[in-house]
């Protein structure tokens, strides 16, 4: 008995945190309608100053407490700048390139950290006055946790207070409903967009600054926070702060718990209870249909069959791609590989985004599924590599088809969560089910056989695949399939009215770029040797998306260019510096402030103005 | 004249307030009905509950007989229900031809391929509807760019791709210039007459309405309180007190 | 008291997304005057006063206000040099209770415009003061709406711009709202008031615009345009 109520009690004190991070998250959003990626990277700051300022004040009661407040502060700040200095340029743009340019800061501060930090795991000193534990039913219960429990109602009895006792509240609230009426009644938005920026930044740092006496703070804290953030905004209803405390309270239960009631399989159980609530409930608990983020992309020009000369290109290209073994080395065309199969993989990313409006953010997943689709015939089955190669995309289309009969139900930001909800599973599934999987040590020898072993071979069979899938991809985005796809997202009440069944038609269209990613995952596995879990974590979903971002949404070369350019920087900054986040951060963030059409689509934009003068 | 769409009694609620209730009406082919009133006297919605965008509380709606409520627009539009939309909604990102090709691959069920160009289905007959509703030397143009009377016509001639027997346009001449609010008019009155339509249209403009109606409802506070020719009712006083105002 | 009008438009053109709503509005509102601003459904009211209030994306001509061009400012701005707004989807906070309301509303005192202070207001909307403490999201049409003007009055407006404050109002409820308006023009506020009621008009004006289409065809005092069929025929009747 007494173990349960510890556990309960251990549940509550991870709770406070995780609300501390949401509750900041989910403020940002409702008035803002911006999705902060960066706010893990706050929490990850929160942490480090924390860890610093502790070092040096933290012997006293009062220099503690006083060094997590000044943590707090300065996130704060930083917060505010990042809102004068970058998403005040982009409440105009469309949403995905926000995303865009928070994903930038992430990187930015990634490297950050690890520049001043240093990239070992750093143990931080202990509350003082609170070192000890205190029994509860005869076990020992962290005293410092006690006061973490405290701390979650004291804040979101503050923020109640904040936001419905105070002037400035008020008007946040007001704002948040009506921003165009809280103007023309005389309130400034952009002034308490920045106060709103550093409020939730604020708590961000704080929660991180608080993790600094219970564990090591490290540069993986940012995109673990935010992801469960996420899940629990999205539980509690986007925007609404009760809401995202009840779930905090549920999350860190479901985590206590879960860990032993089904230890095997801990990692999903979070995200299969997201699923769960967004499926009986479309806007989380406490949500409102009215506070729903809308949908990501906004129509663009038409798709424009290229003509003239310039209809040769694709093909032009590929016989200089296939030419290119002739002349470069191994190095080049491993590169080189590898840039085509991402290509694909950011390719059947776009039909989702750029023809379909559906922004996942679990993409990986079948990239993932397809690389151990056919990683595990090798394994399990010795099966030969043109067998498994076949099976990488019908593994991945059939979990897609899975996923997306779920997925699609749902729009905007709450189809992305789910998609990511599904990304998560698969890939704990995969993490933890060490018998087939082989858990970390992921599968090695899968290997080419011997006429494809050669690295001008195997570039040739990637290139002759994966090209052939792009131009089905091509061929499918101009044909009545994508034009569907397109009506729907143009106009989902237009569509419905002509006859079209857009669910139904977004749900196969998720299966097909599901499949498609599953070759594209096929044939990496192949090209490594190997296949690991990381093939499906969360960073491999957020480069597929920043390689379709990059490239631009509007164009079927986008994403083409996108992974190009995208590849070849990381590669490229990688053997040149240590710090290649921080250069391809700072890319980002110049490119979305220049370019917010994405590199394709400035460049078509200079090609046809160039023609129209 | 025989009677295309039958409605009985509709009723729908939102959140307590009754926005239609116990509308009935009946609309025949080759009659063009207009359904008048104030803002927000329902219109909309009525629109909205024939063509299965929402689900009346209550009441039938029957085409040639057979009831079509509960079912989704996509179906009600196959059985042959057409619909314009008050703020227009084209899609947005394709060429005016397109957006008709777009409809036509919708009727002849050819929405999966995933090869053949979509450019190139049904490009004739595109071109006929888009030439009859006036939009012939746009059809290259992307709709986005299009001026709104523009976008009303090739609303239209998507509309018409479909083929209806019944066709529900809402607000068709807003924001057009006086001189294109008579000509669209008067091109859906030429339709109703070559193919036998049944047109049901909500108008603020009045000379758009006394114009072209054959036959007029009126409603208030989700009430029908008026039915007749034009003539009849531009005289009831109850229109006048309602609608047309202090100002008559 | 200087003799420029308190507020001038002139050619205002302003956009819906690509529809040209606005062709070339001209008009005038002088101090302490009640303006009517007529039209029939669609002809360009609340574009107008929308335009005046910088709540469009796209808008041209010369709008100045007080003797200040106002016509490149961002709403917050204009609403602070005392151009309050009441639009006429009414708008007001559901979340928010009444008394939030009005202190969303709240500006500092100005110079030549009345000085509003909540109870000043609940004394002009006897309603309002029974129900401080519920929220806007549960009141009639009728109570959101006198919230609405009592919420911009909270910014001590010289000018009111008020969009149909008649329109699907019970009768009882037009007859409240037109006393209101003659005691805020006793109290010396300058409103411009769109309206299709033509009595209701009457009630409150001392002038009139008539747009139709963008533009504005009719100008004069409101007792003319009672008297001028043609006109009322033209542009406002059936």
């Amino acid at each position: 008995m007494s173990f349960y109520l510890v556990q309960f009690l251990s549940g509550l004190a991870t709770a406070a945190t995780l609300f501390l991070v949401s509750s900041g998250l989910t403020i940002v959003f409702g008035v803002t309608r911006i999705v902060n990626f960066a706010h893990g990277s706050f929490y990850m700051l929160g942490a480090y100053l924390g860890w610093t300022l502790v070092e040096r004040w933290g012997s006293t009661p009062l220099g503690f407490w006083g060094a997590v407040a000044a943590s707090a502060l300065a996130v704060g700040l930083l917060g505010a700048l990042m809102e004068v200095g970058l998403l005040r340029r982009l409440y105009r743009s469309p949403e995905l390139f926000q995303l865009l340019a928070t994903f930038g800061v992430v990187l930015v501060v990634q490297d950050a950290a690890s520049w001043i930090w240093g990239s070992e795991d750093l143990l931080g000193r202990r509350a003082p006055g609170l070192r000890g534990s205190v029994d509860i039913l005869d076990q020992p219960f962290p005293l410092y946790d006690l006061v973490l429990i405290g701390l979650g109602p004291l804040v979101l009895g503050l923020l109640w207070l904040l936001f419905n006792r105070t002037r400035w509240g008020t008007l946040v609230r007001a704002a948040t409903q009506d921003r165009d009426m809280a103007s023309a009644l005389g309130v400034d938005p952009a002034r308490l967009f920045t106060g709103v920026l550093f409020l939730g930044s604020a708590l961000a740092g704080l929660g991180g600054a608080l993790q600094v006496p219970r564990e090591a703070v490290n540069l993986h804290m940012d995109m673990a926070i935010v992801v469960e953030a996420f899940v629990v905004v999205v539980v509690g209803g986007m925007g609404s702060l009760t809401g995202a405390f009840v779930a905090s309270l549920l999350i860190g239960q479901l985590q206590a718990f879960g860990i032993l009631v089904f230890p095997q399989i801990t990692l999903v159980l979070v995200f299969l209870f997201m699923a769960v609530v967004l499926v009986i409930r479309p806007y989380g608990l406490l949500g409102r249909a009215e506070d729903a983020p809308p949908t990501a992309a906004s129509p663009g020009p038409p798709l424009v069959a290229a003509a003239g000369a310039a209809r040769w290109a694709p093909a032009l290209l590929l016989a200089l791609l296939a030419a290119v073994p002739l002349v470069a080395g191994d190095y080049a065309l491993i590169v080189l590989t590898e840039v085509v199969i991402l290509a694909l993989l950011a390719a059947s990313l776009h039909l989702l985004i750029g023809l379909g409006g559906l922004v996942s953010f679990g993409h990986a997943a079948y990239f993932g599924l397809g690389a151990y689709g056919a990683a595990l015939l090798v394994k399990h089955f010795a099966a030969p590599m043109p067998l498994a190669l076949a099976a990488a995309p019908l593994v991945a289309g059939l979990g897609a088809l899975a996923a997306g009969w779920f997925c699609v139900r749902r729009s905007g930001l709450y189809f992305a969560m789910l998609t990511l909800a599904f990304a998560q599973i698969v890939w704990s599934v995969t993490f933890q089910w060490y018998g087939v999987t082989g858990g970390d040590n992921g599968i090695l020898g899968v290997w080419p056989p011997d006429w494809a072993a050669g690295k001008a071979a195997y570039y040739w069979l990637t290139l002759a695949l994966a090209g052939g899938a792009l131009l089905l991809l091509r061929r499918a985005a101009f044909a009545p399939f994508g034009y569907t796809l397109r009506a729907g997202r143009d106009s989902t009440l237009r569509a419905e009215s002509v006859g079209i069944d857009v669910r139904r038609h977004q749900w196969l269209s998720f299966a097909l770029a599901g499949s498609a990613a599953g070759l594209a995952g096929g044939l990496y596995a192949f090209s490594k040797g190997s296949v690991f879990p990381t093939l499906m974590a969360v960073p491999v979903s957020v480069d597929a998306l920043v390689m379709v971002l990059m490239g631009g949404i509007q164009t079927l070369s986008g994403p083409v260019v996108g992974a190009a350019l995208f590849h070849l920087l990381e590669t490229e900054a990688m053997s040149r510096t240590d710090w290649w986040r921080l250069v391809l951060g700072a890319i980002i963030l110049v490119l979305v402030l220049a370019f917010p059409k994405g590199v394709a689509g400035f460049v078509r934009d200079l090609w046809t103005r160039g023609r129209d003068a | 004249m025989s009677r295309r769409l039958a409605v009985e009694n509709l009723q729908r609620a939102f959140g307590g307030v009754q926005a239609v209730r116990g509308v009935s009406f009946v609309l025949g082919a080759g009659e063009v009905l207009a359904l008048i009133g104030p803002n927000g006297a329902g219109k909309t919605t009525c629109f909205n509950l024939l063509n299965g965008q929402l689900r009346p509380d209550a009441g039938t709606v029957r085409l040639d007989g057979v009831d079509i409520v509960g079912l989704p627009p996509r179906r009600i539009w196959r059985m042959g229900v057409g619909r314009t939309f008050q703020i227009t909604a084209t899609f947005a990102s394709m060429t005016v031809r397109e957006n008709v090709q777009m409809v036509l691959l919708s009727v002849h069920r050819r929405l999966f391929g995933l090869w053949n160009p979509a450019a190139a289905g049904f490009r004739d007959e595109a071109m006929a509807l888009l030439e009859r509703v006036g939009m012939g030397a746009q059809a290259e143009r992307p709709c986005g760019v299009l001026a709104y009377g523009d976008l009303k016509r090739v609303e239209l001639a998507m509309a018409l791709a479909g083929d209806p027997k019944v066709l529900l346009m809402d607000e068709p001449t807003a924001g057009m210039a006086p001189g294109e609010r008579q000509e669209l008019m008067a091109l859906t009155s030429s339709l109703v007459r070559e193919r036998g339509l049944a047109v049901l249209f909500t108008e603020h403009d009045m000379d758009v309405v006394f114009g072209h109606a054959t036959r007029i409802i009126v409603l208030d506070r989700g009430q029908l309180i008026a039915e007749g020719t034009p003539d009849a009712v531009r005289a009831d006083p109850r229109v006048q007190a309602v609608y047309l105002g202090g100002a008559a | 008291m200087t003799t420029q009008p308190l507020l001038s438009v002139r050619g205002l053109q302003a956009w819906y997304g690509r529809a040209h709503i606005l062709t070339g509005v001209d008009l005038v509102v002088g101090r302490g005057e009640v303006v009517a601003l007529m039209g029939r459904n669609g002809a360009g009211k609340t574009t107008t006063l929308k335009a005046i209030m910088g709540l469009l994306d796209r808008r041209a001509g010369s709008v100045t206000f007080d003797g200040r061009d106002v016509s490149a400012l961002p709403p917050h701005r204009i609403a602070r040099l005392g151009l309050g707004y009441v639009p006429e989807d009414r708008r007001v906070f559901t979340d928010l209770t009444v008394e939030e309301n009005l202190e969303v509303g709240r500006q500092p005192p100005r110079d030549g415009a009345p000085h509003w202070t909540p109870d000043r207001l609940y004394a002009l909307f006897p309603n309002l003061a029974e129900m401080r403490g519920r929220r806007g999201g549960r009141m009639s049409g009728g109570e959101q709406q006198m919230l609405t003007l009592a919420r911009t009055l909270m910014g001590n407006p010289s000018l009111l711009l008020l969009d149909e404050p008649s329109e699907g109002l019970a009768p009882r409820i037009v007859q409240q709202m037109a006393d209101a308006l003659r005691a805020l023009k006793a109290e010396g506020l300058s409103i411009l008031v769109s309206e299709q009621n033509l009595a209701f008009a009457a009630a409150v004006a001392d002038r009139a615009s008539v747009i139709e289409k963008g533009q504005i065809r009719f100008e004069g005092p409101m007792r003319t345009l009672l008297e001028d069929e043609a006109v009322r025929r033209a542009y406002l009747a059936v």
